[in-house]
């Protein structure tokens, strides 16, 4: 396999419909209380497309001893598939979530571990309520270049942000998905289609969606509460530090009149103290947990404008329908 | 001394005449789409000159109905006289897949293929030693006879009582049960219609356009079939009508000032959301700027 470059080795994301319904499965069997499930992807990687063609459940965090279990559970799934010929190579990992909610720190450790190992990981976000309104809503995530040397030196504080230019935008590219199936598995759909069609989603069609769009902007709000937070305490810690320089200066200048007069009495001048030591520069917060906020307000915004859209869309639809009848 | 002849034959004729009569003794099966496309992935998996592929089914049981919701193959080898099942892969997958999911039970066990051979009962009796009456489902994935023909069987002790016992395997009724998210395989479906098999996913507003046309189409096959009736091509259908009279009488008659104002503010609280969310992000995007500064 030839090494990818680094500017974006994955150009296409190409999924098993099987995978699909295992992740759907999954979540519908075990994720029922709003807990994310999580779940590992296998496939391969040809050209610039990483095919994903199987996928194996996590167990839950429940028992204490969850590290242990996990890698060992994860080791004898690798090894009982390659027994069957499944590819068993590891190239990511799917996680559900809760209306859009999941940029997080943890997410962004997960990621940049798989990333630094397996460089074209990616991470699948399945969206189970969405999907219940009537259309699959899956996407693929991977960090961008900067972020994951940025992750690298572990160098969070302002100034290294600053260094790097990075804004919210640029934390997360998203991959398109393609989902591919092979001849047999349509023979096995037309089958289905004919032994039992499924209902149409009319949900799609629903207007009374008010429920999701509520939850929704309840989260944005929450979001949006603690960034503003986050806010208050960046300028309280800019402010503290302009004070503090000042501070600084006054001693300086004070010292130094002192020093020139006792000079000018001819006395020994007072030794220059170590002035970083007596003010002691505040701590500057932590800009990660700001940046992420940020992209997780984002991708809310997103949500809620894809939403309306659709919504606005249903609402000329039904007027129509009266139009003609009235 | 009597002694009973298996033979493939009878046994096959004895099938095809159950299944004429439909007979249904026994739980229902139903099975899930995950499951068929497990087993249709693992049979283009197999090595090299194995035929067929057997597996495990993971389910739940009921009171009339036994429910599969998840599968996984298991290696074998088969020839003309012996087969041999690796039976420690099948007990490790079972754990590990009792520890994601601790609900499920063997229900049964998989093969792909048309017929029920010799060696599909000797499977059979180490796996009722694993499930109390477990089911056996067969999908003849080489398309013998122009379809996929998924069934399902239990076996049954057949014979004289007190001479030698024979096992038959009564055919179960399949059904398919889907969970509601489990709808987007009419989106797999879409797959087959690509040329090469594949299928991107829409985005929010083509959902709804998409939504839209299936609608309109489906409208038009009804205009269609009202006209045939009212120009006399076709007999008018009394039960058709009937759904017809519930469809018009389904577009809700609200006076047109109240759909006005309720469509209007129903356009005024979207807009002013998407208005907001927008001016959320114009500020984190300022705040962005301004802390680099």
């Amino acid at each position: 396999m030839a090494t990818p470059t680094l500017d974006s080795p994955v150009k296409q994301i190409q999924i098993e419909g099987l995978v699909v319904l295992k992740m759907i499965k999954h979540y519908q069997e075990e994720g029922q209380g709003s807990e994310v499930v999580q779940g590992v992807l296998l496939g391969l990687v040809v050209e610039d497309r990483l095919e994903i063609t199987n996928c194996f459940p996590f167990p839950q965090h429940t028992e204490d001893d969850a590290d242990f279990d996990e890698v060992q559970y994860q080791m004898e799934m690798m090894r009982s598939l390659r027994h069957v010929n499944i590819d068993h190579l590891h190239v990511g990992w799917y996680q559900s979530t809760y209306y859009g909610s999941f940029v997080s720190r943890a997410l962004l450790d997960s990621q940049f571990s798989y990333q630094h190992a397996i460089e074209e990981s990616v991470v699948l976000i399945y969206d189970p309520i969405k999907t219940a309104q009537g259309s699959l809503s899956l996407k693929a995530y991977r960090l961008t270049p900067k972020l994951m040397e940025i992750c690298k030196e572990k160098d969070f504080s302002a100034e290294g942000l600053k260094k790097a230019m990075i804004g919210f935008e640029h934390m997360f590219e998203e991959v398109p998905i393609v989902i591919k199936n092979s001849h047999l598995i349509n023979v096995l759909m037309w089958e289905l289609e004919e032994k039992c069609t499924v209902a149409d989603k009319h949900e799609l069609l629903n207007l009374s969606s008010s429920n999701h769009l509520e939850k929704s902007l309840q989260l944005l709000m929450d979001r949006v509460d603690d960034m503003s937070q986050d806010i208050v305490k960046y300028n309280t810690y800019s402010r503290n530090l302009s004070k503090q320089q000042q501070q600084k200066h006054q001693y300086i200048q004070r010292r130094q009149q002192e020093n020139a007069q006792r000079q000018t009495r001819g006395e020994t001048p007072l030794p220059e103290e170590d002035v970083s030591k007596m003010f002691k520069p505040p701590q500057p917060p932590p800009r990660m947990d700001t940046l992420l906020i940020a992209g997780q307000i984002n991708n809310y915004c997103q949500n809620v404008k894809e939403f309306t859209s659709q919504n606005l869309g249903k609402l000329f639809m039904a007027e129509a329908l009266q139009g003609h009848n009235s | 001394m009597i002694g009973l002849v298996f033979d493939e034959a009878s046994v096959q004729s004895f099938l095809s005449h159950q299944e004429t009569k439909m007979s249904v003794y026994g739980p229902v099966v139903k099975i899930h789409p995950v499951v068929l496309a497990s087993i249709g992935d693992s049979y283009e998996r197999r090595n090299e000159g194995a035929s067929r592929v057997i597996g495990t089914l993971l389910g739940t049981i009921d009171k009339h109905s036994v429910e599969v919701t998840n599968c996984f193959s298991v290696p074998h080898n088969e020839s003309e006289d012996e087969v041999a099942v690796d039976m420690e892969f099948a007990k490790n997958m079972y754990e590990l897949h009792k520890r994601v999911s601790p609900s499920e039970v063997i229900v049964g066990w998989y093969a792909t293929g048309f017929e029920i051979t010799e060696h599909s009962v000797l499977i059979h009796e180490y796996y009722s030693r694993e499930a109390t009456n477990p089911i056996h489902l067969t999908m003849d994935t080489a398309l013998q006879s122009g379809k996929m023909n998924i069934r399902a069987y239990l076996s049954a002790q057949m014979g004289v009582l007190g001479k030698t016992v024979g096992v038959m395997f009564t055919p179960l009724s399949v059904k398919y049960k889907y969970y509601d998210t489990e709808r987007i395989v009419d989106l797999l479906e879409r797959t087959r219609d690509a040329p090469n098999t594949t299928n991107g996913l829409t985005s929010d507003l083509c959902q709804v356009g998409g939504a839209a046309g299936r609608v309109q189409d489906m409208l038009a096959t009804v205009l269609t079939y009202i006209e045939d009736v009212l120009s006399g091509k076709q007999t008018a259908d009394n039960s058709v009508g009937r759904y017809l009279m519930d469809l018009v009488n389904k577009v809700p008659k609200i006076t047109a000032e109240d759909f006005e104002t309720m469509l209007n503010s129903n356009i005024n609280d979207l807009l002013m959301v998407t208005y907001l969310s927008n001016l959320t992000q114009a500020q984190i995007a300022l705040n962005e700027k301004i802390v680099v500064l």
